[in-house]
């Protein structure tokens, strides 16, 4: 204290901590209080860790594209609903200046087969040159030599336990063998992907193999195109002569705008993104009702002490103030359980769900903010209860 | 000290008008113990709450601690109520403090002391009022005569001119009435504090220095009490 003479004159300013005692001498009200505000925080924390988590999960696999332009057709809504288009429009994309490479990608959903219980299971499929480049990780050359033999797939390792324990037998040295469509198909290697809310696990293999599993594919259609970019040139120049040049039965993306695409279909096509605001909103109302509870009747109950504090003298403003305290302790007390309990269960959703949720600091200062706004509008609504309290009335 | 000159309240408003004060004139010196009694409903405690700045002057003078009262603002009152000292009928101690912190919540209102200082002289004060052994009880833990003398430290604390109390031995039995209005006196003699004390009860009106009898909102002759004849 010595050291800071300015703090030390604050300390000695101090009053009773009127806030804090009017809170902790009710333990079993406080408890109910923090308990209310705790639920509310790990509510909002679920549905917002849900909410962005699917967003982030959606283009889990798109993140992974070699590539600075994509091309899709008009017709694909989503990476679970996508369309062909014809090859040649990924090939005419070479006349531009600008354009260094394209892999054309195959990309549909197939029925897979679980080795070890036979049970079926939609797993995303990608179909590639193996020469080709795919992914910025520069690991899955080497390992898509293997798909150079027909019949031969890499297995996502971290697709969900329900395709079977492949990764597993993989690696103890068996032979994994499964069906997709009816056709026999052997795991040449292990790629770590991840999972999204479209796709349970994926798989990639040669062109050739995929039109194999798919006999139904058009000849010379595909349904994602990529494109590298020269170094130096502007992606969105670029896409902007692409669009002119091309027939209008492709989009031209930039990568982002592939992967917002993908997000937007999960905003905006479907309510996932309502459902878990909304959901949000409850656990929001929720604490909002119960912290004015408890604010409020705190203030009827001490309604004589307040004011007997007014007729000695204290100022209405210093009671307001004691309200605001009790407000603001009730946030910081209630969101630390709130805040460990979120992170509890982010852990337990990573490992039931494998979505990539985790507690960021934007969300970790967004719920506190609004475990904020609810306890203080809280206490806001219940200082109207003091302008009740009359001094004239306690004689 | 207090002036009080053509005092006049009136309750309700219309039809439901209802004057409860009518010419009321009243004077209490410095150190002074003036108990003000009459029979329930006569106006006493309307006059206490007009003299303690807890209501406005409707029609009249009122001049306490060298403050005009009328067409006072609420700031002016609430600043005038901190050199007033108040005891209630009930303790109305805050039941989530301790009787320290209780007496505490008095003499934080003095500016200009720390946190050590103004607890210090809470202990100092529930030392005088016999309650040394028992700071850290909250009130649900005391008696109603030890409740109502850490009211009496606690209204002292604030270091008043001026101490109002309503009514401080009603919920008393005999024997602790009389120690608290003994004490009452005692430690508002020692203060200089001057005191307006609203009662009827009938033991304990030889402590006044003045006797003031109250009937339908008028005063009537103030008298000097006689001592109590010995038992």
């Amino acid at each position: 204290m010595r050291a800071w003479p300015g703090l030390a004159a604050i300390w000695s300013q101090r009053r009773i901590p009127l806030a804090w005692l009017l809170l902790t001498r009710q333990p079993a009200r406080l408890a109910v209080a923090l308990a209310g505000i705790s639920f509310a925080g790990i509510l909002m924390f679920m549905q917002f860790g849900f909410r962005d988590g699917l967003f982030d999960a959606s283009v889990t696999v798109h993140k992974l594209f070699d590539a600075d332009l994509v091309l899709l057709s008009p017709r694909s809504s989503s990476s679970v609903s996508m369309a062909g288009f014809p090859r040649r429009r990924l090939v005419q994309t070479l006349a531009d200046p600008d354009v260094a490479g394209i892999t054309p990608v195959h990309w549909n959903l197939v029925i897979w087969r679980n080795p070890k219980d036979l049970s079926t299971r939609s797993i995303l499929a990608l179909g590639f040159e193996p020469g080709d480049p795919l992914f910025t990780d520069p690991g899955l050359t080497p390992k898509a030599r293997v798909l150079n033999q027909r019949g031969r797939v890499l297995f996502d390792e971290l697709s969900r336990p329900e395709f079977g324990p492949v990764a597993e037998w993989f690696r103890a040295g068996r032979t994994v063998e499964s069906e997709i469509g009816g056709k026999r198909v052997r795991v040449g290697g292990l790629v770590a992907l991840g999972v999204s809310f479209g796709a349970d696990g994926n798989i990639l293999t040669s062109s050739e193999t995929y039109l194999q599993l798919l006999p139904n594919t058009p000849t010379g259609s595909i349904e994602v195109g990529l494109i590298r970019l020269r170094p130096g040139a502007d992606p969105a120049l670029v896409m902007k002569r692409l669009k002119d040049s091309l027939p209008k039965d492709v989009n031209v993306f930039t990568k982002q705008g592939f992967m917002d695409f993908e997000k937007d279909y999960w905003r905006s096509s479907t309510a996932i993104g309502f459902i878990f605001t909304l959901g949000a909103a409850m656990g929001f109302i929720v604490g909002c009702v119960i912290v004015y509870q408890i604010l409020y009747s705190d203030v009827s109950d001490h309604l004589p002490e307040y004011a007997t504090l007014m007729a000695m003298g204290y100022r209405l403003s210093t009671l307001l103030g004691v309200v605001a305290r009790e407000g603001l302790l009730l946030a910081l007390l209630g969101y630390l359980p709130a805040y460990a309990a979120g992170q509890g269960l982010y852990a337990l959703v990573r490992s039931a769900t494998r979505l990539p949720v985790y507690m960021d600091m934007p969300r970790a200062v967004l719920v506190f903010s609004l475990i904020l706004v609810m306890c203080m509008g809280s206490a806001g609504m219940a200082m109207r209860r003091l302008g009740d309290a009359d001094p004239a009335e306690i004689f | 000290m207090v002036e009080v000159e053509g005092l006049c309240h009136w309750y309700g408003a219309g039809e439901m008008r209802r004057q409860v004060l009518q010419q009321v004139s009243l004077t209490i010196q410095p150190g002074e113990v003036v108990l003000l009694t009459g029979p329930s409903g006569c106006g006493k405690t309307t006059l206490l709450t007009l003299v303690g700045a807890l209501r406005q002057v409707q029609q009249g003078q009122v001049r306490v601690l060298g403050q005009h009262l009328n067409d006072s603002s609420r700031k002016q009152r609430q600043q005038l109520r901190r050199r007033i000292g108040m005891i209630f009928q009930g303790h109305n101690l805050l039941r989530c403090l301790s009787a320290e912190q209780n007496v505490q919540m008095g003499s934080d209102l003095l500016p200009n002391l720390s946190y050590r200082a103004r607890r210090d002289q809470a202990r100092e004060w529930l030392r005088a009022v016999g309650l040394g052994d028992h700071l850290d009880k909250l009130p649900h833990g005391l008696s109603g005569g030890q409740k109502q003398r850490v009211a009496i430290a606690r209204a002292l604390a604030a270091h008043p001119r001026l101490l109002l109390a309503d009514e401080p031995t009603a919920a008393l039995d005999k024997q602790s009435g009389r120690e608290v209005v003994d004490l009452l006196k005692r430690l508002a003699r020692e203060q200089h504090c001057a005191v307006l004390m609203v009662t009827h009860d009938p033991r304990i009106l030889d402590v006044a220095d003045r006797l003031v009898q109250m009937e339908d909102g008028r005063l009537m002759a103030a008298r000097v009490p006689e001592p109590e004849p010995a038992a």
